[in-house]
């Protein structure tokens, strides 16, 4: 029993290219003028800069190269995500990536068709959740002796542009995924959820009534999904990560030029003190990110992996929700507005805080595999 | 300097096979967790004694050179040394302010003829060091320190008081911070550091007593004591600068120390060994359900500690804010500390009212005393209030 050993960090010059090029093609193409003028349309997001990302070969970032990814290992979704979460960039890039894991990770390279579409820029959804609960079995959709599915799925990421839905199903108790294409769904299947992060798009889908073109089955399917939720955890705390550094950077500059009472409010213990638990908690959140770069691969993802992927959600949920919070706070009446960029961390907080599980969630696995082994 | 993998283990073999045979058996006292609360001759003698043997053995100062008694090696010999030492459960490495702050800035900024003479004997515990900051009325506001340091000829005569000299009872020389000009402009400029002798006319130690029980610091009084003038390191007024460069060292910020092994390794397995024998309502604590989510969040924390300092090892993965890691180690690291002693110090049911000294305390009330010898890691060395302030002005920029 012990939870510290593993302290693996290795991080490859090419992947130190893909951040210094992620961090750029974000501060140059998506400063927060381009993020707010998506934060009320349909999609969310401009479709020329996904063209971009899709041309630079992130859509594929975590897949082999066998089937139209980067091949530089899953782990290189790390710095991407991170640099998106630096912009609030939001796209469908989480969505797809996903989809492409359980893909690959169910069927491998026998489903190459379907990940090579998602390599070159279709847009992939993950129907998973039957209700709220991320820790239930959400198996609920059934697949009827007709071949058609039975029932709907909710809150799925990114539905509104996906093209391709992998949906978890169960076929006579037997968990499996369905793959539907989204022109198969009927005009009315979607009804679009009312998202608190404004960066970020959702819907419920029903999938009653339509036919799969691909059924995944077998003995991969079981843990192809359990760690496509802990990549989920990863990728999300990564982005959480970037988001947390940019409010950080948000706080620290009105601080140091907002003046109360003749003085610089950043001057301020009860402002100071909080704001270096900030940064603190960012620079763990930051080590917890790129531990789990480093432990995670294409293979059944190992016990150190888990470890890894559900305590890098649990760091970066936790400063974020608390830089939100006072980046709202800090910023006095302006932070109460709808102009003040808080207004989006404190959202985003909200938003990342519950995906692919929240705290307890990852608290309670994380007491059963460190203090029962 | 890289050293290879095969031979840092042969090294770390050596040094494993020399401890089984070498680390001295309890000696039937109890010894100080760290160099903070050496209280007694008894202990002091046995310290000096397993300090000698170790730098004998030529285990100690690995990364020092050789002509001042080093080994003139790669400093990751002396990190395997520190490990193993703590893997052995060895008495602790005491001559701290010597060994950790004193040595690596005679290196860094010293004379010739202060290396020659001083750091050799650190190593061999034949000299013991202690440090001269603090006064009574100024701790963490170090810049205002009042004790005198007046030239008369070649000698200066200082007056005045520190506080929470440690190991200043036994020390034969003292880094002194003291003002040797009243009427500067900035206090900072009216700062002078010297390597001061302690057995001399007019330096008196005074210990005092502890939240722990235990002796290990003093109240030192100079009155009219006179000190060659040739103690003065650097310039006359030239004091402040050199004693924030011994603060990067005591704080952990700059490295080059000669052992970190100055206290007792408390690690959170340690605290789940204990706690996993612990019942509560007639069950084991560890099957509380609260009790599991709190030793989460004390296994997050020492994680997070040890892969940050993997992280700063690996300078792409820096952020926008450089020295931030390394200038946040203690701030992070001892707080950790404190809360997680004091976790498993209170979760022993009716136990946790024992304290040292009692057959039925739990680990003879090592956690209690642990948690309380802890203040000195969040205090001393600049508290953790202003480690935080230390933080938001030199990492994130923030105004004073």
């Amino acid at each position: 029993m012990s939870v510290t050993p593993n302290v693996t960090m290795t991080f490859s010059e090419e992947q130190g290219m893909l951040l210094d090029v992620a961090r750029g093609f974000v501060r140059d193409q998506a400063p927060m003028d381009v993020i707010r003028a998506q934060l009320e349309t349909e999609t969310g997001f401009d479709p020329a800069l996904w063209q971009s990302m899709v041309d630079m070969g992130w859509a594929g970032i975590a897949l082999p190269d066998s089937v139209g990814g980067a091949g530089m290992g899953v782990g290189s979704a790390v710095p991407v995500f991170e640099s998106l979460g630096g912009g609030l960039l939001g796209t469908p890039l989480l969505s797809t990536t996903l989809a492409g894991q359980l893909i690959w990770r169910a069927a491998g390279e026998a489903a190459a068709s379907w990940l090579t579409r998602l390599c070159s820029g279709e847009v992939g959804a993950l129907a998973l959740l039957d209700h709220a609960d991320w820790g239930a079995a959400n198996c609920g959709v059934s697949l009827g002796s007709d071949g058609c599915l039975n029932g709907r799925k909710c809150f799925v990421a990114d539905a509104g542009v996906a093209d391709v839905f992998v949906v978890v199903a169960n076929d006579n108790g037997e968990t499996i995924l369905a793959i539907v294409e989204a022109s198969s769904l009927s005009s009315d299947a979607l009804s679009h959820n009312v998202v608190i992060d404004l960066t970020k798009r959702s819907a419920n889908v029903d999938f009653t009534g339509v036919a799969p073109v691909e059924i995944l089955r077998g003995d991969r399917v079981a843990s192809a999904l359990r760690d496509t939720l802990l990549l989920g955890a990863l990728l999300t705390a990564s982005e959480t990560t970037g988001a947390a550094a940019l409010c950080l950077s948000g706080i620290t500059d009105y601080l140091k030029t907002r003046k109360q009472f003749g003085k610089l409010i950043g001057s301020y213990q009860a402002l100071k003190h909080p704001t270096v638990d900030i940064y603190v908690g960012m620079e763990n959140a930051r080590s917890f990110i790129y531990h789990g770069a480093s432990v995670v691969d294409d293979d059944p993802l190992s016990e150190d992996a888990e470890t890894a992927c559900r305590m890098a959600k649990v760091a970066a949920d936790e400063v974020m929700v608390f830089a939100g919070d006072r980046s709202v706070q800090f910023h006095g009446g302006f932070g109460f507005t709808w102009d003040c960029d808080s207004t989006l961390f404190i959202r985003r907080a909200q938003w990342a805080q519950q995906m692919f599980g929240g705290a307890i969630h990852h608290r309670k696995r994380l007491a059963a595999l460190l203090l029962d082994s | 300097m890289s050293e290879s993998k095969a031979a840092l283990q042969a090294f770390k073999s050596e040094v494993a096979a020399w401890m089984a045979e070498n680390v001295p058996s309890d000696p039937g006292f109890l010894l100080p967790l760290t160099f903070l609360e050496v209280g007694t001759e008894q202990q002091l003698d046995f310290l000096r004694e397993w300090q000698h043997k170790l730098w004998q053995a030529g285990f100690l100062g690995m990364h020092w050179p050789t002509e001042y008694g080093g080994q003139g090696a790669d400093s990751a010999y002396q990190f395997i040394v520190d490990k193993e030492l703590g893997r052995h459960r060895a008495p602790i490495i005491f001559n701290t302010i010597g060994l950790n702050w004193v040595g690596p800035l005679l290196l860094d900024m010293g004379t010739e003829a202060e290396k020659s003479k001083y750091i050799k004997n650190i190593l061999s515990a034949e000299e013991i060091w202690c440090q001269g900051f603090s006064e009574p009325d100024h701790g963490s506001d170090l810049g205002a320190v009042q004790t005198r340091a007046v030239k008369e000829g070649d000698e200066y005569v200082v007056n005045g008081s520190k506080i929470w000299t440690t190991l200043g009872n036994y020390a034969d020389h003292m880094i002194l911070l003291a003002r040797t000009n009243t009427k500067t402009e900035r206090k900072y400029d009216g700062l002078s550091f010297f390597l001061s002798p302690m057995k001399v006319a007019g330096v008196e130690a005074h210990p005092i007593r502890k939240v722990t029980g235990e002796y290990g610091f003093n109240q030192t009084f100079f009155t009219d004591a006179r000190i060659p003038a040739s103690c003065l390191m650097g310039e006359e007024g030239g004091g402040w600068t050199v004693a924030m460069k011994t603060l990067e060292y005591e704080r952990g910020v700059t490295a080059g120390q000669a052992s970190a092994y100055w206290g007792v390794a408390v690690q959170v397995d340690d605290m789940i060994d204990e706690l996993s024998a612990i019942e509560q309502d007639g069950e084991p604590l560890l099957s509380d359900p609260i009790v599991r989510d709190d030793l989460v969040g004390f296994m997050m924390e020492a994680k997070a500690l040890s892969l940050s300092a993997r992280r700063m090892a690996i300078p792409a993965l820096g952020t926008d804010y450089p020295m931030g890691l390394a200038l946040s180690v203690k701030y992070r690291g001892t707080e950790y500390e404190r809360r997680m002693k004091h976790y498993t110090a209170s979760k022993q049911g009716a136990q946790s009212a024992l304290y040292v000294g009692d057959d039925d305390a739990v680990s003879g009330g090592f956690w209690q005393r642990a948690y309380f010898s802890n203040f000195g890691a969040t205090i001393g060395g600049g508290t953790t209030q202003v480690q935080a302030n230390i933080v938001a002005e030199h990492v994130l920029g923030l105004p004073k």
